[in-house]
Order: C-alpha cells, then sequence, then structure tokens
C-alpha cells in the first residue's frame, strides 16, 4: 500500500511540476490517436453510411469484415504495417519505420472497422421509410445519404469516440511501428509499460492518470451530447 | 395565353398512366388500364385496406417502378428525380428529420439547392397557412401527430409542387385532429388550385378533399368519376358496397314505360326511373341507407315506393342509426340517432320505409362481386 500512495504522491507532484517526459508523452499520445481517429471518420462514415444504406453484392461480406476488424488484435496490425513499412517492404521508401506516421497508419487500421462498422449500424437505425420521403422530396442518392449520416449523428459520434478509446489504450502495435522514441514515439500507453519497468510506479501513475483523465473527458463528451439531443 | 387558353391547359391531364401495372415480390399489386388527371383538379383514389392504392400512387410519383407508361404534361417521364423535383408526397407518416420545424419545412427546397433565406422564408410562408407559424423554431421531435402531420404538409407544399400526392396522412390522427386538418387542407388546396391525388380508404375524406373519385378493390381500378357519380352510380357491387350502397337487391324487370320501369323483388314491386342496363332483365338494384325514409304511419307522399315493414334488427353506428327491416325484402336504412329516439323504434316494431323512384341505381347482374369491368376503367 506504502508503494501504490507514494506512487500516487509522485504522480501528482510530476503533473503539478509539468514533467517534461509525462507531457511529451501525452501530447504525442493526443496527436497519433486523435489523427488516426479523425481519418478513420473521414474514410469510415462514407464507407459506414455506403455499407449501411447500400444494396449491392458483396454487401454483407463487407460488413462481416469491417465488424471482424474491430476485434483486430493490435499487435497483428503492426506486425502487418512494420512488414509493409520495413526498408525493404512494398513502402519502405516513405521511411516510416519508428515515426509517428506508421502509428497513426497502424492505429488508423485498428479505429476504421470500428467506425465503419458502428456508421453501418447507425444509419440503419433511422427509419428505412425516410429514404422514400427524401427520394419523394428530390433528394438525389449523395444528398439522401448525406441526410442519413446527419439524422444518425450522435450514434456515428458515439462510433467515432468507440474508435477513439480503441486506439488511445492500445499498445501493442503503437510499440512494434514507432519503437517507443523518447519525445517523439514515446506515447502514455508505451511510456506506461516501460516505467513500470523500471519500478518508476510515480512516472507510471502520472501518465496513467492522464491517460484516464482522457479517456474519461471524451466521455463525458459522448454522454453529455447524447442527453443533450436525446428526444423527448 | 388568352382566359380559355389558359382554361384548357389548366385542364387538360397533367399526369397520364396508361396500362400501369405494379408488382411487389413478383405478384402483381396493382393494375391500372388508363388513368389521367386533369391539372387543377383533387383525385382521391379509394379503396379497402391492401387493394393496391399506396402502390398505385408510389408509381404514379415514379416512387415505385411499373411497367406501363407514365406521362408528365404529355410527354413520357424518363428522369424520374427530375419528376420528383416538381411533384411532392405526403406520406402517413410524417417522417421529419432531426431539426427545427421550420428547417424541415424547407428540406426540398434545400434540396434544390435554394438559398437559405429564401427557403427560410417561403417555408414560414407555408407554416403559416397550415396555422403552425409560431413552432417554426421548435425542435420538431416535440410536436404533437397533427402539428407534425402540418409541417409534413408545409414541406410538401413549400417546394410549389405541380402534383400533390398525399398517402393516407391523416389515418395516424385522431378524429378531432383530422377533422380540422383536412378542413385547413382542404381551404390551402382550393386557394392554390394545386393538382392533388389523394390515397384514402375513408369516404368522407374522399368527399371533403377530391373533385373525382378513382376506386380501386383487389388490385384493379374499377370505377373512375367525379365523386357524386361513384356515391350515386357504382359500377359493380363491391364499388356500390364500399361507397356505402347497403342494399343491392337482385330484381326481375317486369314492366318499363318511358316514364318508370316496375322491377319484382321477391313479391314486392319496386318503381325507379332509372334506365335498365340494356339487354338485362335481371339487374341489380342499389339504395343508400340514407334515401329510406321511416315512418310509423302510412303517409301521402310523392314516394312512389312504400313498403310496411318489420324491424329486425337496430344497430347504433356513430351518430346514426342502422336498421334492418323486413319488408318482403330485406332492406337497410340509417336514420340519426334522435330521429330513432323521438320514434322510439325498437325491434319487432311495424313501419313504414319509403324512397322515391329516383333513388336506385340498377346495375348488370352480370357484374357479379369480386370480378373486375371486363374493359379497362377510363378516366
Amino acid at each position: 500500500m506504502e508503494l501504490i500512495a507514494l506512487g500516487i504522491r509522485e504522480a501528482f507532484a510530476r503533473i503539478l511540476s509539468l514533467d517534461r517526459d509525462v507531457f511529451d508523452a501525452a501530447t504525442a499520445s493526443v496527436i497519433v490517436s486523435g489523427s488516426a481517429t479523425l481519418l478513420s471518420i473521414v474514410a469510415g462514415v462514407p464507407l459506414g453510411a455506403a455499407l449501411g444504406l447500400g444494396r449491392f453484392r458483396g454487401r454483407t461480406i463487407a460488413l462481416s469484415l469491417a465488424n471482424t476488424g474491430m476485434g483486430l488484435p493490435p499487435v497483428v496490425v503492426g506486425l502487418f504495417v512494420v512488414v509493409f513499412i520495413w526498408r525493404s517492404g512494398p513502402f519502405g521508401g516513405l521511411e516510416w519505420y519508428c515515426t509517428r506516421q506508421a502509428m497513426v497508419a497502424a492505429q488508423f487500421l485498428l479505429a476504421a472497422p470500428t467506425v465503419i462498422g458502428l456508421t453501418a449500424v447507425a444509419v440503419q437505425s433511422v427509419d428505412p421509410m425516410l429514404r422514400l420521403q427524401l427520394l419523394a422530396l428530390g433528394a438525389s442518392r449523395w444528398q439522401s445519404m448525406w441526410i442519413f449520416v446527419r439524422e444518425a449523428r450522435l450514434l456515428i459520434f458515439t462510433a467515432a469516440i468507440a474508435g477513439f478509446g480503441a486506439v488511445i489504450s492500445e499498445i501493442g502495435a503503437s510499440l512494434m511501428v514507432g519503437c517507443n522514441i523518447r519525445g517523439d514515439t514515446r506515447i502514455l500507453t508505451t511510456a506506461i509499460t516501460l516505467e513500470t519497468s523500471k519500478g518508476d510506479f510515480g512516472s507510471a501513475f502520472a501518465l496513467a492518470f492522464i491517460l484516464l483523465g482522457l479517456i474519461f473527458a471524451v466521455n463525458a463528451l459522448t454522454t453529455w451530447a447524447q442527453q443533450r439531443r436525446r428526444p423527448l | 395565353m388568352g382566359a380559355a387558353a389558359s382554361a384548357a391547359a389548366l385542364s387538360a391531364p397533367i399526369l397520364e398512366a396508361d396500362d400501369l401495372v405494379v408488382r411487389r415480390g413478383g405478384r402483381e399489386v396493382v393494375r391500372v388500364g388508363r388513368l389521367a388527371v386533369d391539372g387543377g383538379e383533387a383525385l382521391a383514389i379509394l379503396g379497402p385496406n391492401g387493394a393496391g392504392k399506396s402502390s398505385l400512387l408510389l408509381a404514379l410519383a415514379s416512387l415505385l417502378p411499373a411497367s406501363g407508361s407514365l406521362r408528365f404534361h404529355g410527354a413520357p417521364i424518363t428522369d424520374p428525380q427530375t419528376f420528383r423535383r416538381r411533384v411532392s408526397v405526403v406520406f402517413q407518416r410524417p417522417l421529419l428529420l432531426d431539426r427545427s420545424v421550420k428547417d424541415n419545412a424547407a428540406v426540398g427546397l434545400a434540396l434544390r439547392g435554394v438559398a437559405r433565406a429564401v427557403r427560410l422564408r417561403r417555408a414560414e410562408t407555408e407554416l403559416s397557412r397550415l396555422g403552425i407559424a409560431h413552432l417554426a423554431d421548435r425542435p420538431a421531435n416535440r410536436l404533437s401527430g397533427g402539428e407534425a402531420q402540418r409541417t409534413s404538409i408545409a414541406r410538401a407544399l413549400a417546394v410549389d409542387p405541380e402534383i400533390l400526392f398525399l398517402d393516407e396522412p391523416f389515418s395516424a390522427l385522431d378524429a378531432p385532429t383530422r377533422e380540422l386538418l383536412i378542413a385547413d387542407l382542404a381551404g390551402v388546396l382550393r386557394g392554390r388550385g394545386v393538382t392533388t391525388v389523394m390515397v384514402t380508404h375513408d369516404r368522407d375524406e374522399a368527399l371533403s378533399l377530391a373533385d373525382r373519385i378513382a376506386v380501386v378493390m383487389k388490385g384493379v381500378l374499377r370505377q373512375c368519376d367525379s365523386a357524386e357519380t361513384v356515391f350515386a352510380m357504382p359500377t359493380d357491387p363491391e364499388v356500390a358496397a364500399f361507397v356505402g350502397v347497403e342494399n343491392v337487391l337482385p330484381a326481375k324487370v317486369t314492366v318499363g314505360t318511358d316514364e318508370l320501369t316496375a322491377l319484382r323483388i321477391g313479391d314486392q314491386l319496386v318503381e325507379v326511373t332509372a334506365l335498365v342496363p340494356i339487354g338485362d332483365d335481371f339487374p341489380l338494384l342499389c339504395i343508400r341507407p340514407d334515401d329510406v325514409v321511416i315512418s310509423r304511419m302510412p303517409s301521402p307522399s310523392s314516394a312512389r315506393n312504400s313498403f310496411a315493414a318489420r324491424i329486425v334488427r337496430i344497430e347504433p353506428i356513430g351518430r346514426r342509426t342502422r336498421l334492418v327491416l323486413d319488408c318482403g325484402f330485406p332492406l337497410i336504412a340509417h336514420v340519426t340517432r334522435q330521429s330513432a329516439r323521438e320514434m322510439e323504434l325498437t325491434a319487432g316494431d311495424q313501419v313504414v320505409a319509403s324512397f322515391k323512384a329516383t333513388v336506385p341505381h340498377l346495375l348488370p347482374r352480370h357484374r357479379a362481386a369480386g370480378r373486375p369491368p371486363s374493359t379497362s376503367t377510363t378516366a
């Protein structure tokens, strides 16, 4: 217990003194996971909407793949990304190994299936008769899809948050493709692992509190948005 | 354009359907030989549930694929989306978006690329016409059923449609709300002269809003005429039953003169002014229950047909009372509840049932129930 109390005291001391290593890791986490989530929204929402609303051959298989993707093990994703960006790999020329770009790519692959799958569910939860009503109002297929996305925006927002939640807490892929370089690719989760292995529980606790705070803030934002827009 | 030319343009068919067949799930749900909607008129597609009338309306609005020919202003509809941008549809459920009432009313204009200021102004005008301008800034999910349907009608009218399609828009509303909305909509439609095609299974709704009525039963257009004609002279026994003609009696022609035809129903003789269908000595005689007059005692009147009758059964139906009579042949009569009360009518009473010779409408016997007319119905 003494060890825990000591760790927590030191954690607060580090946060209050704006410890450089702690805040570098926190900043890197937000940038990498934020960018990956943003990209997954840009690509995943239209794809999810198309999968949810479209009627085309292979749609069910595509949806199954997206759903399977939600449970992808991060280390497997990390392995594939490393192979692709390895010096002799197909994208070796990019020289992304041990960079934040590689971490964003890996986290994008982890977040996108969640955003795609949950967006598909979100647009399917909108009254299907609305499609006929929009058609009757003269909407084109794209206008119709956009309105469906707007109507399902709260659930899609939740999908994005779920995507962010999946990548902000992940460690395997980021460690493998980012190499955990201090002040650059070291993020909260990889830093916690390192500090714990060194026995520096103060730093580990400080990082853990920031990570928990971030996750809480994001979830609080989601809950607030859901309650604010709740229909009567 | 001169007045005559304007009138001609207004009454020319704006929408024409020929040999229209709608199939859903491989099954034919409705077939129409010819149906034309004139500019400025209000046409009601009337029929029982499951008759195929909504499918017909969706096909006319190019929202459902159909074989056959559909022409708008005389030209075939080749681009359904362009056509749909010139018409509007109001469905049974309002299907409003998660936005303000004003934004909902303006959404059709937004889809047409109309500038925000212009579309909001037009939306407010329509909301005002429908009596809900005060709700303009309210979120749509906080409206009552009647308010939501008014918003959806405002949304449809805001785009200034050349044809307004109404798919049973009042059926989900309670009776007082429905009556108010029908009265308001009738005023708005008359004021604007917008061509309207509405689907309903409610005879009163059809009578309140429509100039002409197309009766669809079992997927077939059975009759399309003025509202008065459909209700007074239905083309077959099923249509007759649906439009409220409860007395469809098999008769035999006995004597025909220039003025009157005498027909025998059972042992009784009935005189009518209606012409017997050509070559049919055994027509069906149709009498609306509202046209039968009930009295306690025989009294001199201009009614050519008076029968001593026994009340077999009395059934209250809404504001009226339905009397099942035996006059040597079965006869149904409707009286107001007040009349039934004042005359102290009870089952088993002897009364006199009368109707004028001009009341009955004769149908050819070969149009048996369930059989569509042998030729396609033409509007």
